[in-house]
This record gives structure tokens, C-alpha cells and sequence, in this order.
């Protein structure tokens, strides 16, 4: 069928920020689909609120607003654009649940707007828990026997009849919120009340756990015409009962005979039929180990992370074709696109293995529950490909960068035997890796299997690798041992760790003996037909694929898996410095392993190494390569941790050199820097142990700022107020040494400034300046950024501009730079620089309309910023205001305190934009999902020291009209303010407590600024959790406060009696 | 132990010994299917060849005693990257390996299966060795006769069964002309009821009618349908007296029949991802395939022929019905085992036909 002439303009809906369970795979979708339909010759409009992604710049579409994906605002952006169609099966849960709210206002009708692809009604079909079942029963196949339930009665009841264990699924929640599995009646109160607040239509799905059951995912594609395909099988190595988007992946399925395949490819196509998908669609099934049976677990009418899994893991693109499918094309007559000469209604044949492993954030959040279930905690996730599973496994492991390269636990050796037990029983994030420990102490494969129900087959593969760590031991640099390890995958560093030797030297004796790997093409169809896809992996086989090409080339390092303080922003500065590259008339080579992103679409590159970023796999595509150097400096920590290395293999680092990008981030050589430049900072100085830093902080005075060298988003940072919170932190927060040294700074207070630049050596290009609301203390990432700054002076705006500059030619400076500045007493003092890209590049890319990472890479590849076309010193100021607004996954991680402070903790960003400050704040609290009421009631609890300030902000909340509530000394200090103010009860005490009023949902905000409480028994961390639990905003920074009250102060009128003044 | 894999080219892939010891001979071919190793290996399609899986990890799931399509396996090895040695299904009863020992199949691992699909893609089907496990052979030598030998040309002769038997039912009478049949031809048959009688391939037409069919059911087989033209005889015979379905070299021995022509494929069409179009409706299928040869359609001018299904990918013929008689076939696999089950309902068409053929005559 021909595409459609009827429609011409359409908009497409984006999934908003990165939030556990709607990660950067939206991005990828999105911008594949605005890409596909522009290429149809269609008018595209997006809307998606998070700037730090590709597919709001403003090539992808030919019309981006970067807008709340709210009724309020689309409806607004559908009255003015008019478009014929929408099109929201690419922009995760958030796309589809606006295109239902879009279609129930009415305004779709009354526009005369048609919904593209997968009709509403088939959404409803597979996502109202009911009206899915009823489906299922109507085609005669199998789901668990389940119930809907609307409140806890009815869910009791279900237990009565089923026994537990039961599966609560709450309906229409993003990557499963608020679900889990209750095996007692305290779970059961606990996850229904949950998942009945986070359920929009407060209705949960009650299931009989099957538990134990091998999940499989089928990803499948239909067109109009009724052409339905499987793109892609995988199987959980974890069976029923974890989130599969927390689930170790593998693709193809391995354990499956045909006839099982067939039987469960046979009903997902039955299914998609039976839904009238047009476009991809997810299908998770459960099959019965010991027999045919099996349950239909869920089905997602969209593309989702597991489609853009399966794109990468096959190299078929879903949502590039989705999206033509949506405008009437069809499977049968559009190419794939893989191999250009064969058709896209085709299922990939696989010749490798594809690994995913999910990475967790429990690296920054030690308080969390680390226990996996239905409800998914993963911010990010890796993929590695193999010729063999242990290959593929093993990469994955070292892709995760958590400090692993092997199954095998930091201190293994030492943990009972019980400890180990028991972290396979209970599945959780590192449950791989005791799973090796269990192995090597020799637990058979079978007990482990009793334990964790995963099938056999994996676990003898496991146990392969753990075996052979001994024939590896006893076999140093043999040529045949050697390779046996390296073709199951096994890592330098481990066979170094074996052979007692180090990494380098194996590496060397490898090359020297020719024991290195080929590189294999990811085709689409098993190498039976002939395809120039430039997308390889590596492998220790016969024959390499992957040629070198007489253009000279360029190496960017990619950044690896999401995860908080390493988001999508990255990405964004990667993909655009391959476009740069090319620009530039280079062959551009990215290497990465997160299969999420756009940077992996192997279209954006001229070639793209599916590998593990680690210096090993790196060095093997350089040797073959022979690049002209690599790029380093957008890809994040990830990147810029190998700088070292590769420069001691002889690699040139192109842009700031190693020497600069050191003298930057250590500590005592960037000290040095700052005198010679005549820069000043906070006092501080680089602590090597607990003696030292004590003696460091009584020099400078409490508090102190401190914190680990070499770190990204602020892990381990804190500010101490006093010498025993020093040591307690020196001895349990950080392993102070000379190779890790401590750094210990004077806290100062005041407006907290963040300044990216651009350098080519000689010229500075600043293309912003951002103020940030929240005061220092407060991570950058974590902090509401404000372009252009509000409240300082042309004075200070000078400053920032001239020590920048100089700052930016002093330290070499040769690509991007970003720079943190407190303004404390009027004063400008530099608190860090990274000589890198960062978290804000995109969003004042956008801003400015000034691309900083394609000119920052051409001024690395050594064209001038004024050869490029741009002035030197700050850009001229962009008419408007832009807020950027963090956004955290609180919700989705049980016992985390939400607490602002030096450690990051946000997992994404939206962007807010209009003509004054509070109308931009407006926005984007919108966005970031914070509902912004006119009226209500506040309740607020904050510490002495922060009283007096909070009594300004309570006066002004009454002033509107908002009704107080506070705790006993706050109420108090309120209270001799003359502020009318309703006291509540502290937890535990008699009557009404703060806890009720929470969990009624009697307050609409909640400021608390309770001490720092690191111990869950606080009553401050209850208050806060509760409130996320319960949905309510719960502002943790007094500034946060303030700038919601200007906002709700802006919206309303004020409501004061005559004659007390204005 | 180490086993080598030598082509007619000169290439040699040095590999581990698994299954039988012993050295053999045949066209190396290969096939995309992700699973189904059991089916496919005993496929009597596959006689006279050595098949290369491109999927890299083989006998997974083991091997277990329902998914056989044949009781004697006829290919002549099975090249793999890695086979299990440890199987993990609950059907399981014996690893590949051991299956392979049992029927005296040789299967070589360990070997950059995908630089042999490459090779064959680039060249075509080649003629290969497996050698004797442990064997050091005098490669030159063994190219050299390897370039001497031919191909064998009687492998319907030896995969057909010899004798006649019953597999009864109360529906439709079918009389199933075996040239290499899988069983899943059989059982599609069965599952409908039919009253199948399986015949050997040189049965002839006198003797098919003599039991009174409702319809003949051509099955596959292996090798160049022009090495059987006395099957081809047997069909022309049989069209118009009795409605016809031909799959695979029954299609192309139906074909031959109606005055086409069949030629050899570059590297043949194996796998279970094949798209297929259906020209009366438009609606592809996906289809599981094995054949080495095909229909051409430039010589079907002047026959009675219509082209019912061509290969989305090549453009290849894939099915053919006759202008004038009950009679259809196509290339590819409705029984499928292994691969996708898309194209089940084709032998509903068949028995539709056989139906409606009934009524004319009582009509009549």
C-alpha cells in the first residue's frame, strides 16, 4: 500500500525525561520515527520536554517544541500547528497515556486530528488489565489466574480464593510503579496501597504468581495489510517474577526446542492480529520449564526499551519502520534497511549472542532496597554480542563499568557461605556475580537451580567460566589456554589476575603471539545476504570484516550505560560530535555498548564497535583502526578514565591533552593552576587520610565540603559540619589513599553559577551563563538552572566571563569546559572545572542555537572558533527565560532519601521556557510532573537554623491563601510570627500526625529540611518518603520553595483585606 | 579430537570432532534457523549434504523422541560453532552429540561458521570433506579428489521407503507419494484426519489410482528433480484425474510435469525466515524453506501453469497452481518443522480441494 496523501503534517509525542523505565530508548524511537516520516516528505512537529536529547534539535523535526507534555500544553501546541495526524506509539508510556487524555478531552475531534498507527482502541485492548483479559479469553489463550481490584477488600478477598504468592500490577504505570510481589498479608497492605495510588484510574491487576516460569519476549511487527513478523525472541535468564527491564536478557532464546518457539511466535502474531497493532509491539510470555504450557504475561502496544533492545541485538530498525508503517506503508514493500537489498518483511537470523544486563543505582543509593522484583529499578542497561554466550555474558559484565570484569565479587573470599545463599535466593542486582562466588566454592549447579529456578543451561555456562579459572591459572601464557579463554570471553585483567601478572602484559604477549580478535557484521540475516551495514562486534574467530578504509579517521569513546550523574546528555554531545567529524571529512568510528541510545543506531556513524568501553577493546579497535586519535571528552567519566591508558598505549587524545585534563581534575596540580592564573577558590586542600583531613578542616573552618577526586555526579560528596560527621564519613563513606585522595574544601554559601565554554587553544566561545536556584550545596545536576541569571550583577557577569576565559586558555583547554562558580559576599570563586562535556551542553545548545559539541570537536580537529563563523567572549544574550528542572525516580526506589545535597540523585531533565522566570518555572514544574495548585495547604517541618528563613515563605503562602501546617517547633516560630498556622502532630505522637495528613493527602506540598538523615529511622527521611510514596511534592531545599511560591504567587491573585497594605 | 573440514576450493577449517568418527563426503550447504537442529538433521531433504548452522550455539535444548521428521537421518554431517555437551529441556533424552555417535553422522565445532556461510554465499554450494576424527589427512590429496568426485544423483531412490504402508484415518483418502517425505507432512495429514497411504517414489500412477484417492499428496525430497524423471512421468499421469499438493521437490517435479523448467540456486534458500508473497492476496508469509533448486518462471510460457507465490527477497518462484485442474504446489515448507507455521492452512486448502472435487464428481 502507498503511504498516505491525505495526511501531511504530523505530531509526533515524546516520552519526557529519564525516569527508571523510560530511559534514552525513547530517544533513539523518537528520533528514528521523526527521521522516517520526515523522509516520507512529511511535516513534522515534536513535542517532548526534555532538551537533552537528540530529537528535539531542530534538524530532526521541522518543528520542535520543547514544551510539558501536559493536556494543558499540547492542546495548545495542536490549536496552533493544526497538525492532520498524531502519531504516540514512539514516546514510551507518557506518549500513549497523552494521546488517551488528548483523545478524552475532545480536542482531537473537535481538531479533526487522526491517531496514527496503533489505534487507541487496540491501546486500551492491552492495557486495561480487563479488557486484555477478556481478549485473551476470546482467543482462547492462557493469562494467570488474576483479578482487578479498586481497593484493599477486593484484593483480600482474591488472596482468600488463590493463596499467596500474588503479583500486584497497578494499571497505566511506567515501568511497573508501585507493584510487587506479597507473599503475607503486611506485603499485600503495603503494595496494594501503593499501587492503588500510583494507578491513574486507581485499579490494580491481582495475579497468581507463576513464579519460576521462563519469560520470553517476542517483538513483533504488523502493518495495515496484516503482515506480522517477529523481529526478535529473548529469554530471561531470570525467570518469572523480575521486571524484565531488571532481568538479565539474552537474544535469541536458548533453551527453547522449535516447537516450543513456534508455539509461543504463533500466539504473539495471534495477538497482534487480534489488536490491530500497526507498527512494533512487545509480547512477554511465560513457559512452563517442565511443559508446553505457558500464560500470557503482558502485552505493550508500542515500542518500547525491549523493541529498541531487539533493533540493536538484530540491527532491524522497529521504529524507523513502525513509523512508516503508521502512514500506510508496509512490510512488504519497504527494504531492510540493513542490507538495502532484501525486504523488511523478514525475520533477522542472529549468528551471535546477545547479552543485556541492566545497571542499577545502587552503587549511589547504599540505603535502597537492593531486591529485584516487578517493579523496575534499573536506570540504564548494556548489551554485548559473542560467538559464544560466555563471550557475550562476559562483555556485558565488563560493559557495566561497576568495577566487575569477571563473575566474581570485590570481597567474595570473605562472605559466609549462608550470605551467598541467600543473595541467590533473594534475586538482586549483583545476584550474577554470587552466583561465580557460589560456583567457585563449589555448590553445584543443580542446589543453585533450588535456589533461583534459573534453567540449567545457564548456570552450566557459568559454571564453564568459573572452571576454566583454573586451567587458565595453571596454564600461564600458553597459547592454546590463551585462546580458549578469550574466545569464552574472559578479560585481560582476569587472566592477568590468574596468570599473576599485569593487564598490559597480556595484552602484549597477545599481540606478540597474534591471539587477537576479528570483527564480525551485524547483518540482519546470518550472512546469507551480502550487506555493508558498518556494524560490527568483536570475536576471537578466523575472519575480520571489518576494513579499514583509506580515509583518514577519528575514534569517539561513547559513555556507556545510563545511570544517574552519566544521563542522556552524553549521548547527545557524542552523536553530535560524529556528525562534526564527518563534517570535517573524517570517517568517524564510535565504540559504545549502550543499547538504548541514538549514538548506537549504527546509521548516525560511518562505523560503529558494539563493544565494551574498556581499555582492552578499546586498544583491539585502535590497533585496527589506526585512527588519527581519539575523543575522549564527550563520552563523559566513562571516556575520560581511559584517557590515561590509551595515551600510555601511544594513542593521541585529541583535544585537551592528558596532561591538562589532570592538572584540571587533580586537585593539588589544579590549585596550582588557579594561583598561576590568579583565579580565586573556596579554601581546601587534598587529604590522603583521616589525620589529615581533620587537621585540613580545623585549618579552614566547618563546614566543609568534602569529597573523592575523579568522580562524576557527586558520589560520596557531603557537607560536614563537624569533626566526629568527618571521621565518621573519612571511615565509611570514602577509602582515603594516596591513589585516591580525599578533598576537603570550606562550604561556602551563596548563588551557585555554571558556565560552559568552548575553547580552540587560543579563542573562547561562552555561549551561556546559568544561575542556579537552589544555593551551592545543592548538586548541579540535582538543581533548577535558570538562563539567563537573575540576580547577578554585570559586574559579576564580567567576572564569570574573564576568569572563564582565562581559566579556559590557562588550563589548555582545547574542545568543552564546564565550570562551577559560588558568588559568596559578592565574590566569584571557581569551585570546579571539568574539561569535558556536561550535563547542560544540550540544553544550551538549544538555547543559543550555538551547536557547542560540533564546534567544540572541529576546534579539536583544529579549525578555529572564529573559522567556524563565531565570536570570542559571551554570546549575546537569547531573548526569554529557560529553566532547566531536574526530575527523580524516587518513587521506583523503596528507602532512598530524597534529600537534596552534594550527591547527585535526579535521573533526568525537562526544560521550561517562556518570557518571565516564574512562567518558565511554571513550565517546567509541569513538565517535571510537579502539579502546581493555586490553593491547598502546605506543611512544613524544617530544622532551627532554617526557621527564620521558612517564616518569610509561610507568610507568603498565607498571603495567597494556602492554608499552614507545621510540627511542633516550626508551628511554634510561625506561630510568634503571627502566621495562622494548624499544628500536627510528629510521628508517634498522640492523635493526628504529619504522617496522616500525608498519606490523607491533606497537604499538596511538603517542605522539609530536617537535618541530613542517613539513617532511615529519622523521622525527616519518614516525612519525605512518605510523601513519595504518596505522591506529593516534597521540596527538600528551601530555594525550591521559593521558587514554587513566586510561581503559585504569579498564577494567583492575592487575597488581603483592606487596609493592611499592599 | 581435531576433524577438518576441506572444500573443493582448497579451503580448510580446523575443527573439534563431535558425533561419528568417521570421515564423509557431500555439497556443503547451509541454514539460518535459529532452532529446529533435530528437524533439520533429520530432514531426508538434506541427503547427500553437509549442513552448516549459521546459528552459533547448537543442540541447546538436546535432542528428545518426538521432533524427528525421518527415522534414519540421511545427512551427511552437521557443522557447528559450538555444540552443547549439556542439554537442558525437559524433552531432552540425548545431547546432539550423542544422536549423531548413534546414527554415525560426523559433526564438526569449534570452526568461524560464519567465514564458511561467507565462502558459500560467494561461491555457491561446494563440494566438502569432513575427515575422520583424529585423521591427519594429505589435504592436497584430498582436494584433489574432491574435485574428481561427484555429487550423488539417486538420493530419492535412497531416502524413499520401499514399500507401501497405511497411516489410517476416517476423512479424506490421500495417497502420499514419499520422495524424502519429513514427517510433518504426515502428520499435518493425520491432524486432519486423512486416510494417508505413504507409497514409494516409483510407484506408479496405475497404482496410486488403484487405491481410490481422493487427492495425491507430492512431498519433498531431496536433490535436482531431474535426476527423477520417472517421478515426473508419474505426475503428468496423475493430473486431472485426482486433485494434486507438491511441496518442495514435489513442486518442482509438478512443474516439470506441466512442461517447465527447474535450475540450480546459487546457494539454495535454508532457513526459517523466508518471506513469501501471496499473489492472490497480496499477504506475505513468513516460510520455512530448504531447496537447492527452483522453478523457472521465464518457461512456464505456453504451460497451464499459474505463479501463485514468489520469494519477496530473490523473486523466485514459490508456488504454482494448475489453470485447468485441482492441482497446487509450493517450494516452500506449510508443514514446516522447524520454522514458522505461517503457511499451516495450505493443507486446509487441500482438503477443500479434494472436497470440492468430491461434490463436482457427485454433481456430476
Amino acid at each position: 500500500m502507498p503511504k498516505r496523501q491525505d495526511i501531511k503534517s504530523i505530531l509526533v509525542i515524546g516520552s519526557g525525561p529519564i525516569v527508571i523505565g523510560q530511559a534514552a530508548e525513547f530517544d533513539y524511537a523518537g528520533t528514528q520515527a521523526c527521521l522516517a516520516l520526515k523522509e516520507e516528505g512529511y511535516r513534522v512537529i515534536l513535542i517532548n520536554s526534555n532538551p537533552a536529547t537528540i530529537m528535539t534539535d531542530t534538524e530532526i523535526a521541522d518543528k520542535v517544541y520543547i514544551e510539558p507534555i501536559t493536556l494543558e500544553f499540547v492542546s495548545r501546541i495542536l490549536r496552533k500547528e493544526r497538525p492532520d495526524a498524531l502519531l504516540a506509539t514512539l514516546g514510551g508510556q507518557t506518549g500513549l497515556n497523552m494521546a488517551i487524555e488528548l483523545d478524552e478531552s475532545g480536542i482531537l475531534d473537535e481538531l479533526d486530528i487522526e491517531i496514527l498507527g496503533t489505534k487507541l482502541e487496540a491501546i486500551h485492548k492491552a492495557e486495561d488489565r480487563d479488557l486484555f483479559r477478556t481478549l485473551m479469553n476470546e482467543l482462547g489463550e492462557p493469562v494467570p489466574e488474576s483479578d482487578i481490584i479498586h481497593n484493599m477488600e477486593e484484593a483480600k478477598r482474591f488472596v482468600e480464593r488463590i493463596g499467596y504468592p500474588v503479583i500486584v500490577r497497578p494499571a497505566f504505570t511506567l515501568g511497573g510503579t508501585g507493584g510487587g510481589i506479597c507473599h503475607n498479608d503486611e506485603q499485600l497492605h503495603e503494595i496494594v496501597a501503593s499501587g492503588l495510588k500510583y494507578s491513574p484510574v486507581t485499579q490494580c491487576l491481582l495475579e497468581k504468581s507463576i513464579a519460576g516460569f521462563k519469560e520470553i519476549e517476542y517483538e513483533v511487527m504488523r502493518d495495515a495489510e496484516d503482515t506480522a513478523i517477529v523481529v526478535c525472541n529473548m529469554e530471561n535468564i531470570d525467570p518469572v517474577g523480575i521486571h524484565t527491564g531488571d532481568s538479565i536478557v539474552v537474544a535469541p532464546s536458548q533453551t527453547l526446542s522449535d516447537r516450543e518457539y513456534q508455539m509461543l511466535r504463533n500466539v504473539s502474531l495471534k495477538i497482534i492480529r487480534a489488536l490491530k497493532i500497526e507498527g512494533g509491539c512487545n509480547v512477554q510470555l511465560a513457559l512452563d520449564p517442565y511443559s508446553f504450557d505457558y500464560y500470557i504475561i503482558e502485552v505493550n502496544p508500542r515500542v518500547s526499551r525491549s523493541s529498541a533492545l531487539a533493533s540493536k541485538a538484530t540491527g532491524y530498525p522497529i521504529a524507523k519502520l513502525a513509523a512508516k508503517i503508521a502512514v500506510g506503508l508496509t512490510l512488504g514493500e519497504m527494504m531492510n534497511p540493513v542490507t538495502g537489498r532484501t525486504y523488511a518483511a523478514f525475520e533477522p537470523a542472529l549468528d551471535y549472542v546477545v547479552s543485556k544486563i541492566p545497571r542499577w543505582p545502587f552503587d549511589k543509593f547504599e540505603a535502597a532496597k537492593r531486591n529485584l522484583g516487578t517493579q523496575m529499578k534499573a536506570t540504564g542497561e548494556v548489551m554485548a554480542m559473542g560467538r559464544t554466550f560466555e563471550e557475550s555474558m562476559l562483555k556485558a559484565v565488563r560493559s557495566l563499568e561497576t568495577g566487575q570484569f569477571h563473575l566474581e565479587l570485590k570481597n567474595g573470599k570473605d562472605m559466609s557461605d549462608e550470605w551467598i545463599e541467600k543473595r541467590i535466593r533473594k534475586a538482586g542486582d549483583e545476584r550474577l556475580f554470587f552466583i561465580g562466588e557460589a560456583l567457585r566454592r563449589g555448590v553445584t549447579i543443580e542446589t543453585i537451580h533450588d535456589w533461583s529456578q534459573i534453567d540449567l543451561f545457564f548456570l552450566e555456562k557459568f559454571d564453564k567460566i568459573v572452571r576454566y579459572e583454573e586451567i587458565l591459572q595453571q596454564n600461564p601464557f600458553d597459547y592454546e589456554t590463551a585462546k580458549k579463554a578469550k574466545r569464552m570471553g574472559f578479560a585481560d585483567r582476569t587472566i592477568a589476575k590468574l596468570w599473576d601478572t599485569e593487564e598490559a602484559k597480556v595484552y602484549e604477549w597477545r599481540k606478540e603471539q597474534g591471539l587477537m580478535p576479528v570483527y564480525k557484521m551485524v547483518d540482519t540475516c546470518a550472512a546469507e545476504f551480502e550487506s555493508e551495514t558498518p556494524y560490527f562486534y568483536g570475536s576471537y574467530e578466523d575472519e575480520n570484516e571489518s576494513i579499514r578504509t583509506d580515509k583518514e579517521s577519528v575514534i569517539v569513546l561513547g559513555s556507556g550505560p545510563i545511570r544517574i550523574g552519566q544521563g542522556v546528555e552524553f549521548d547527545y554531545a557524542t552523536v553530535h560530535s560524529v556528525w562534526a567529524i564527518k563534517e570535517a571529512g573524517y570517517e568517524a568510528i564510535i565504540i559504545n555498548n549502550n543499547p538504548e541510545t541514538v549514538s548506537t543506531d549504527f546509521s548516525i556513524s560511518d562505523k560503529l564497535y558494539f563493544e565494551p568501553l574498556t581499555i582492552e577493546d578499546v586498544m583491539h579497535i585502535i590497533d585496527l583502526e589506526q585512527p588519527k586519535g581519539v575523543v575522549v571528552q564527550f563520552g563523559g567519566q566513562t571516556a575520560i578514565n581511559l584517557a590515561d591508558k590509551l595515551e600510555k598505549n601511544g594513542v593521541k587524545i585529541l583535544g585537551t591533552t592528558l596532561e591538562d585534563i589532570d592538572r584540571a581534575e587533580n586537585r593539588n596540580k589544579f590549585e596550582a593552576a588557579l594561583h598561576e592564573i590568579g583565579i580565586p577558590q573556596p579554601l581546601g586542600k587534598t587529604a590522603v587520610s583521616t589525620e589529615e583531613a581533620v587537621v585540613i578542616a580545623s585549618d579552614i573552618g566547618y563546614p566543609v565540603l568534602v569529597r573523592p577526586s575523579y568522580v562524576l555526579g557527586g558520589r560520596a560528596m557531603e557537607i560536614v559540619y563537624n569533626e566526629s560527621d568527618l571521621i565518621h564519613y573519612m571511615e565509611h563513606a570514602v577509602e582515603a589513599s594516596p591513589e585516591h585522595p580525599v578533598l576537603v574544601d570550606r562550604y561556602l554559601t551563596g548563588e551557585e553559577i555554571e558556565v560552559d565554554a568552548i575553547c580552540d587553544g587560543e579563542n573562547v566561545l561562552i555561549p551561556g551563563i546559568m544561575e542556579h536556584i537552589e544555593r551551592a550545596g545543592v548538586h548541579s545536576g540535582d538543581s533548577i538552572a535558570v538562563y539567563p541569571p537573575q540576580n547577578i550583577s554585570q559586574q559579576q557577569i564580567d567576572t564569570l566571563t574573564d576568569y572563564t576565559t582565562r581559566l579556559a586558555k590557562g588550563l589548555n583547554i582545547v574542545g568543552l569546559l564546564n565550570i562551577q562558580y559560588v558568588i559568596s559576599k559578592g565574590e566569584v570563586f571557581v569551585i570546579e572545572v571539568n574539561p569535558r562535556s556536561s550535563r547542560t551542553v544540550p540544553f544550551l545548545s538549544k538555547i543559543t542555537s550555538i551547536p557547542m559539541a560540533n564546534i567544540a570537536t572541529k576546534a579539536i580537529l583544529g579549525q578555529s572558533i572564529i573559522d567556524q563563523g563565531y565570536t570570542t567572549g559571551l554570546a549575546p544574550l537569547k531573548k526569554g527565560v529557560y529553566v532547566k528542572v531536574p526530575v527523580f525516580s524516587f518513587a521506583k526506589l523503596r528507602r532512598v532519601d530524597i534529600t537534596l545535597g552534594p550527591e547527585m540523585k535526579s535521573t533526568g531533565e525537562v526544560m521550561g521556557k517562556d518570557v518571565t522566570l516564574e512562567k518558565a518555572l511554571y513550565k517546567g514544574l509541569a513538565a517535571a510532573g510537579m502539579e502546581v495548585k493555586d490553593h491547598g495547604t502546605v506543611l512544613l517541618t524544617v530544622s532551627d537554623k532554617d526557621k527564620e528563613e521558612a517564616v518569610g515563605l509561610a507568610k507568603r503562602f498565607r498571603d495567597i491563601g494556602y492554608q499552614i501546617m507545621a510540627t511542633g517547633g516550626t508551628a511554634q516560630a510561625f506561630e510568634s510570627a503571627g502566621i495562622a498556622v494548624a499544628e500536627v502532630g510528629k510521628i508517634g505522637a498522640e492523635g493526628r500526625t504529619l504522617l496522616d495528613v500525608i498519606q490523607n493527602g491533606d497537604a499538596q506540598i511538603v517542605i522539609n529540611t530536617l537535618t541530613k538523615g542517613k539513617q532511615p529511622e529519622r523521622d525527616g527521611f519518614r516525612i519525605r518518603r512518605e510523601s513519595v510514596e504518596n505522591g506529593v511534592p516534597c521540596l527538600t531545599s528551601l530555594d525550591t520553595a521559593e521558587a514554587m511560591l513566586r510561581v503559585i504567587e504569579s498564577m494567583t491573585f492575592q487575597a488581603e483585606e483592606m487596609g493592611a497594605g499592599v | 579430537m581435531k576433524r577438518y573440514l576441506i572444500l573443493e576450493d582448497g579451503t580448510v577449517f580446523a575443527g573439534e570432532a563431535f558425533g561419528a568418527q568417521t570421515a564423509s563426503f557431500g555439497e556443503v550447504v547451509f541454514n539460518t534457523s535459529m532452532t529446529g537442529y533435530q528437524e533439520i538433521l533429520s530432514d531426508p531433504s538434506y541427503c547427500g549434504q553437509i549442513v552448516t548452522m549459521t546459528y552459533p550455539l547448537q543442540g541447546n535444548y538436546g535432542i528428545n523422541s518426538d521432533d524427528f521428521e525421518s527415522i534414519e537421518p540421511a545427512v551427511k554431517g552437521i557443522v557447528v560453532r559450538e555444540a552443547a555437551d549439556f542439554p537442558s529441556n525437559f524433552r531432552s533424552t540425548m545431547s546432539l552429540s550423542e544422536l549423531l555417535e548413534k546414527k554415525g553422522i560426523p559433526g564438526i565445532a569449534g570452526i568461524d561458521t560464519r567465514k564458511l556461510t561467507r565462502l558459500i554465499r560467494v561461491n555457491g554450494s561446494i563440494k566438502g570433506i569432513l575427515t575422520a576424527a583424529g585423521e591427519d589427512p594429505d589435504f592436497e590429496q584430498v582436494i584433489e579428489k574432491l574435485q574428481e568426485t561427484d555429487l550423488p544423483t539417486d538420493q530419492v531412490a535412497q531416502v524413499s521407503i520401499k514399500r507401501p504402508y497405511p497411516s489410517p484415518g476416517r476423512g479424506k483418502r490421500v495417497v502420499l507419494i514419499d520422495y524424502g517425505m519429513k514427517h510433518g507432512i504426515l502428520r499435518e495429514l493425520n491432524k486432519r484426519k486423512c486416510d494417508v497411504i505413504v507409497v514409494p517414489h516409483n510407484t506408479s500412477a496405475q497404482e496410486i489410482l488403484a487405491w481410490g484417492p481422493d487427492g495425491v499428496m507430492l512431498s519433498n525430497g531431496p536433490g535436482d528433480p531431474k535426476n527423477v524423471p520417472e517421478c515426473v512421468g508419474v505426475v503428468g499421469e496423475l493430473l486431472g484425474a485426482v486433485p494434486i499438493f507438491g511441496i518442495c521437490l514435489g513442486h518442482q517435479l509438478f512443474a516439470r510435469a506441466c512442461g517447465a523448467e527447474t535450475f540450480k540456486l546459487k546457494f539454495g534458500h535454508r532457513g526459517g525466515n523466508h518471506p513469501v508473497r501471496d499473489l492472490s492476496t497480496g499477504k506475505i508469509e513468513i516460510t520455512s524453506q530448504n531447496h537447492g533448486y527452483a522453478v523457472d518462471e521465464e518457461t512456464l510460457q505456453g504451460t497451464r501453469l499459474k505463479v501463485t507465490h514468489t520469494a519477496l527477497n530473490d523473486g523466485t518462484n514459490e508456488g504454482l497452481a494448475h489453470l485447468d485442474y485441482p492441482a497446487f504446489t509450493v517450494q516452500y515448507h506449510p508443514e514446516s518443522s522447524p520454522g514458522p507455521e505461517d503457511s499451516n492452512y495450505l493443507f486446509d486448502r487441500f482438503l477443500e480441494m479434494m472436497n470440492a472435487q468430491r461434490k463436482e464428481q457427485q454433481h456430476a
